[in-house]
């Protein structure tokens, strides 16, 4: 059985996440995160879990990772200000391979910036945050329903890959109320857990990779298994070993776990892709203006299409690729002064142009908006190809 | 008697300065070792072994 | 009673001494006194997680066989936090320096003293920044020499267990690398105690705060240790005059009326799932 509510986004963060099994949220307020620090603290004791409104933004995602070494599962989320404060916990929880997912509503920035305005100014942030070399998962989605899966898979993800996993809002989407059908219980949702030691604890070496997966099983503290967290480059055996070898085995295999695995993390979604001239590229709350401006663009004999990027990071690099050859031309729509689009420019390596329809003006773009921007690049490739 | 992990020795005379005795020394090698001429004079007081910050010398007391 | 032989072959991870610490270091000694500590409490390896932040102290929980944690500069706090409130059946004892602890990690001392969670936080406190070399750090005495002071600090220092005794701890005490005895007693007690406890360690660092401040002879620091620290029955008796300069050894202040965090959160739990104040979603 379910029920249809109408739910903001942030609100469906938290019933995604009690869904995933996430016992335990650390965090501090901030606009326009908040609402998702209130719903944990409501909602976490009532199915035995645990909430805490921490000091500062570092002990919120502090307490995220020691709980998540004790076994459960664990979030905090936050917003721009926050986000940075958190990144150099983010760069712990990669190096010492601890699941957790950490919420950013992104907001406008730097600084204090704009509060309570939508913008995805932290999308390069989100993937290049923390100091030095390293590799994540972000997802971004793009609708309340959307908000419930993706927080799920967030979790899913983070604890299949242990590695920190970024689920990138924006304030439209945290702030935003929809339509949303939930199950009544969800008992009967798929929750997986981090892989457990398959051997003895006399034989276990806590960053040994037993199978292809190039993930080592995590053993909770107080199981029986004594390992040793370090944030230092550590070797198999979870101690630091800084000599040019452990070191580039250890990105290497960091970074592998997370590349071997693409085809599994990196989800996008393409709406009449197959046959556009122009391929609309967005993603969160920006993506919704294009569903619309697409079909308006279809109505007046545009070829128009929506590439939408559900996995952040890893760059879904197969999929713009594809539509470089496919399309005449990419149009990325993102609320920033232009970051994702050099990526999406990389991945199309030249095979067609890549126009960017940049807003950041604390307003997000309408569908007509859009529209005049893909009429442009529609006339532009005329008669290309 | 006195029983030295010599390896773990740093040679930071802790152990010499506070022996009651002056039962021990820090040798030319660096290390802690027993002055030549007093293997007989240590009273087993513990004061080397517990203020040792390295574990590198331990008292065994006779007949343990 | 083990011996120190025999605790340091029973809770020594293998092939781990000797130990990266400097000749004369103190830090040797207060892990020893832990290690005596946890042996006389009777704690199971297991039920024992051993957290520490970064400095030349935090080294020490690679060292020993527990479920352990080398984590960020001033964070061993926060993450002591979460893991207690994941496994609230286990010990969990943070290390941290007195850099780590007082300066950078500062804040979480005092809410981690205020909401009485039941870590036991031990301050190896050597008055200076060790591993990058001697700066100064809240702790350093004023007056004294770091890299970063040449010309004298001119800082007052913290007296860190009346900070946290301020900020809600329940159990402070203080000992030093001479007294070991003490140390280790009242390492017991910050154990057993059931709230927030915070022992200072007061260690030297011969290579870097002693060198700068002519007192570069290990030996000289543990006697200065001795002649400054006074037992808390002595002290209370001393006059302004006497303490100058001194300062109390033992158990400081302890108290047992205010309910440790963990469990005063299983009574949220209680209510929440009660029906009477859960909404629903």
């Amino acid at each position: 059985m379910s029920r249809v509510l109408l739910m903001q986004g942030n609100q469906a963060v938290v019933e995604g996440a009690i869904a995933a099994g996430v016992r335990f949220y650390g965090g501090y307020p901030i606009t326009p995160s908040t609402e998702i620090a209130e719903g944990m603290a409501k909602r976490l004791p009532q199915v035995g879990g645990k909430f805490m409104q921490t000091e500062d933004e570092l002990a919120g995602i502090g307490t995220v990772l020691g709980a998540s070494l004790g076994g459960m599962k664990a979030m905090t989320a936050t917003s721009g200000p926050g986000f940075s404060l958190k990144q150099e916990m983010i760069g712990l929880a990669c190096s010492a391979e601890i699941p957790c997912v950490v919420v950013n509503v992104q907001r406008v920035g730097p600084a204090t910036g704009q509060p309570t305005s939508p913008s995805q100014g932290d999308v390069m942030q989100a993937r290049w945050g923390t100091h030095g070399d390293h590799w994540l998962i972000a997802v971004s989605p793009s609708s309340v329903p959307e908000c419930f899966d993706l927080t799920r898979r967030a979790v899913a993800l983070s604890e299949k890959y242990r590695c920190p996993v970024i689920l990138l809002m924006d304030e439209i989407i945290g702030h935003m109320r929809e339509r949303i059908e939930l199950p009544d219980n969800y008992e009967g949702l798929e929750a997986p857990r981090r892989k457990q030691p398959d051997v003895s604890p006399e034989n276990y070496l806590a960053y040994a990779v037993t199978d292809g997966s190039k993930v080592p099983a995590m053993a909770d503290f107080g199981s029986g298994y004594r390992w040793h967290v370090s944030g230092l480059i550590h070797d198999e055996t979870g101690f630091p070993k800084g000599t040019p070898a452990a070191t580039k085995n250890s990105q290497d295999r960091l970074h592998a776990k997370l590349r071997d695995h693409e085809d599994d993390i990196i989800q996008v979604e393409k709406y009449k892709t197959e046959d556009a001239d122009v391929i609309v590229i967005a993603y969160g709350g920006a993506a919704r203006t294009a569903y619309d401006a697409v079909d308006m663009a279809r109505a007046e004999g545009i070829r128009a299409g929506l590439l939408r990027p559900v996995t952040i990071w890893p760059f879904a690099d197969n999929a713009v690729k594809e539509a470089a050859q496919t399309a005449k031309c990419l149009l990325v729509h993102e609320l920033n002064c232009g970051q994702y689009v050099r990526e999406v420019g990389r991945a199309a390596r030249g095979l067609v142009p890549v126009d960017l329809y940049a807003k950041y003006d604390n307003e997000p773009a309408t569908p007509e908006q859009l529209l005049e921007k893909i009429r442009e690049s529609a006339e532009k490739i005329k008669g290309a190809k | 008697m006195l029983k030295f992990y010599t390896k773990r020795c740093k040679g930071c005379g802790i152990c010499a300065h506070f022996c009651p005795r002056g039962v021990l020394e820090i040798t030319e090698l660096n290390k802690s070792a027993i002055v030549p001429g007093k293997e007989n004079d240590c009273i087993s007081c513990g004061q080397c072994e517990m203020r040792c910050p390295d574990y590198a010398i331990f008292v065994k007391k006779e007949g343990a | 009673m083990k011996s120190m032989e025999e605790l340091v072959n029973e809770y020594f991870r293998p092939n781990r001494l000797p130990h990266l610490w400097c000749p004369g270091c103190g830090n040797g000694v207060v892990l020893g006194a832990l290690l005596k500590a946890i042996d006389a409490e009777g704690l199971a390896k297991d039920d024992v997680a051993v957290i520490s932040g970064i400095g030349c102290s935090s080294r020490a929980s690679g060292y020993v066989d527990f479920n352990t944690g080398n984590t960020l500069h001033g964070r061993a706090l926060p993450i002591s936090t979460g893991l207690k409130m994941a496994r609230p059946d286990l010990n969990v004892i943070t290390l941290s320096g007195d850099g780590d602890c007082s300066a950078i990690g500062g804040n979480h001392l005092i809410h981690a003293a205020r909401r009485n969670i039941g870590l036991t936080l031990v301050v190896f406190n050597n008055s200076i920044y060790g591993m990058t070399g001697g700066q100064y750090s809240p702790l350093t005495p004023q007056g004294a020499r770091a890299t970063t002071a040449p010309y004298l600090t001119i800082e007052p220092s913290f007296d860190i267990l009346a900070l946290a005794e301020a900020a809600g701890a329940t159990f402070t005490a203080r000992a030093t690398t001479y007294h070991v005895p003490i140390l280790v007693d009242v390492l017991r007690k910050g154990i057993r105690h059931e709230g927030f406890s915070i022992i200072e360690a007061v260690t030297g660092c011969p290579t870097n705060f002693g060198r700068q401040n002519k007192l570069a002879a290990p030996a000289m620091m543990m006697e200065w240790q001795k002649e400054h620290g006074v037992m808390k029955a002595a002290w209370d008796k001393m006059d302004p005059a006497q303490r100058e300069g001194k300062f109390p050894i033992g158990v400081l202040s302890e108290r047992t009326d205010l309910k440790e965090y963990t469990k005063a959160y299983d009574e949220i739990i209680e209510r929440a799932q009660s029906g009477k104040e859960a909404a629903s979603a």
